[in-house]
């Protein structure tokens, strides 16, 4: 890889494997991120200052009848994990973007790299920016007097939960991307995946929220699921029905956001 | 002179509303994110109501709803804010600044534009709000100075907006022009009142400006005495602040040529 972060894959014939080609890929994925903290600042900076706030102005909350937890930082804690994973699709679906406009892509179709290796390669890269989010997420928060009930025992399923939740979001930023291939157009759809944030439990758990419609908008939400699984380490400890849907959910999210991507990128290689 | 100048301010306006509705890609946002937050507040938040010392008479739709306007007012500033930027950015600007006598009509032009987006906001906000069950306790006196107040919060958005777009000149400069407002909102009472709230917000919401003005916009809402003179106070104070900064960045466009 040369300074500028460009690809050295290997040429045909020596040793270009899929494997050479992931390292190369998801070396150059992780490398460009770090070089530009616009991209991941915001994904860690955003989700700790809606967490501060809601923390401080939603603690009433935890005096309504049934709150599972005195804490409200510790409710709500888990809400950044998802919320980072969203920032992956736009992260994601960014730097694939902006290969497709800069022409790096159609010169990488020229190459024997295949398709499959620019999937993975970009999905080793949201692998990176996951366990720093997260990392940074539970030490806030931790620092901040949250509560992590399941101990350390916990700390790896929540770092595979939320890498696995980021690498499923990331899926879909890479299908806008491969679809649209347009950095703008990634972008412009971001706001809409927030809708399944907020139309979620996010703020009260299910069996708090009031309206009927509300609940039921939430209840049928995968996204709930996913934050019920993390908050569920944070305040209960161990709930293997709240972790065994979230890991669930996460997976299936990889399996539909991966498959989309793939047979997009099938279409515009042909395209190329 | 003034016919120039009205004729001026008035063409911005009408070339900068009419991108506005004919591109939905604008429009939309700024539509769909007051409606998304009233819905994702109301909607799930109403138990927090129930709280003890949880005093608001018109329910919480109405209470979630003052923040709502005060932040559709403040975001329609900030839209309109990136057009600017966009104008500036791809030489529309430029010719705008040769075509004027008086640049400041230029600014002017906008803050119409903002206005104008933001009444078409209003409405659709205000029907689902009053359809979701919305209980309005103030009287028509009250509710005209509600929204003459959010008005004035759109002005000072967009005056803002405007300071930073006209010394940029870039769409890059979004960003700038909408977290700082973002999260000038979100350090208010916005989920219960400014009593209930906990930790350093409650301290940080007791000096921010836009306190103020979300709690007469909900006392306007209930009927109830209101701090009335001092919030116009506070927005007219805030619209002379951010009219010097908005003029002054014309000036370094035009330094800029």
């Amino acid at each position: 890889m040369n300074a500028g972060g460009a690809v050295a894959l290997p040429r045909p014939g020596r040793g270009s494997t899929l494997s050479t080609q992931v390292r190369s890929l998801a070396g150059r994925a992780v490398l460009r991120t770090l070089r530009q903290p616009a991209m991941i600042v915001p994904s860690l900076v955003f989700p700790l200052f809606l967490l501060a706030v809601n923390s401080a102005g939603l603690n009433a909350a935890t005096q309504i009848p049934g709150f599972p937890t005195g804490s409200y930082l510790t409710f709500a804690l888990a809400v950044p994990f998802i919320q980072g994973a969203l920032f992956s699709t736009m992260n994601s679906g960014q730097a694939l973007a902006e290969d497709i406009e800069n022409g790096f892509f159609n010169r990488l179709a020229l190459t024997p790299m295949k398709g499959s290796a620019l999937i993975a390669g970009q999905l080793g890269g949201l692998v990176v920016i996951g366990l720093i989010q997260a990392s940074v997420y539970l030490t806030v928060g931790l620092a901040a007097g949250a509560h992590f009930e399941a101990g350390l025992l916990g700390v790896p399923v929540l770092l595979a939960l939320s890498v696995l939740v980021s690498i499923g979001f990331g899926g879909i930023g890479m299908f806008m991307a491969i679809r649209t291939g347009s950095g703008e157009s990634v972008q412009g759809m971001f706001p809409l995946l927030f809708v399944f944030l907020f139309f979620s439990s996010i703020s009260l758990p299910r069996n708090l929220i009031q309206e009927d419609w509300f609940r039921t908008v939430a209840t049928i939400n995968p996204v709930s699921y996913l934050i019920e699984g993390v908050r569920s380490l944070f305040v209960i400890g161990w709930d293997g029905e709240a972790l065994a849907l979230a890991f669930g959910i996460a997976v299936a999210l990889i399996v539909g956001s991966i498959s989309i991507a793939s047979l997009a990128l099938r279409e515009r290689m042909v395209r190329s | 002179m003034i016919g120039g100048y009205r004729s001026s301010a008035l063409g911005i306006a009408w070339r900068s509303l009419h991108n506005a509705y004919t591109k939905p890609a604008i429009l939309f946002p700024s539509l769909i994110f007051p409606l998304f937050f009233l819905a994702a507040f109301a909607g799930g938040l109403s138990a927090v109501s129930e709280t003890p010392d949880f005093n608001y008479p018109e329910g919480y739709t109405t209470f979630v709803f003052g923040f709502v306007l005060l932040q559709s007012s403040a975001l329609g500033g900030v839209f309109t804010g990136f057009s600017i930027a966009a104008d500036f950015q791809f030489g529309m600007g430029r010719r705008m600044m040769l075509a004027t006598s008086h640049r400041t009509s230029i600014v002017v032009g906008y803050a119409i534009t903002a206005i104008a987006r933001v009444l078409a906001t209003w409405v659709v906000i205000t029907v689902v709000a009053l359809l979701a069950g919305m209980e309005v306790g103030g009287s028509a006196a009250e509710i005209f100075g509600l929204y003459l107040l959010s008005l004035t919060i759109n002005v000072v958005a967009l005056l803002f907006a405007a300071g930073i777009a006209l010394r940029l000149r870039t769409l890059q400069a979004g960003p700038l022009m909408q977290f700082p407002v973002f999260i000038l909102l979100f350090l208010t009472p916005v989920y219960v009142p400014q009593e209930l709230l906990a930790g350093w917000v409650s301290h940080v919401a007791k000096i921010n400006p836009l306190t103020l003005i979300l709690d007469t916009n909900r006392e306007f809402l209930a009927g109830q005495q209101a701090e009335v003179l001092a919030a116009y106070g506070v927005a007219v104070g805030l619209m002379a602040l951010l009219g010097i900064w908005a003029v002054s960045g014309m000036r370094r466009a035009e330094t800029a040529g």
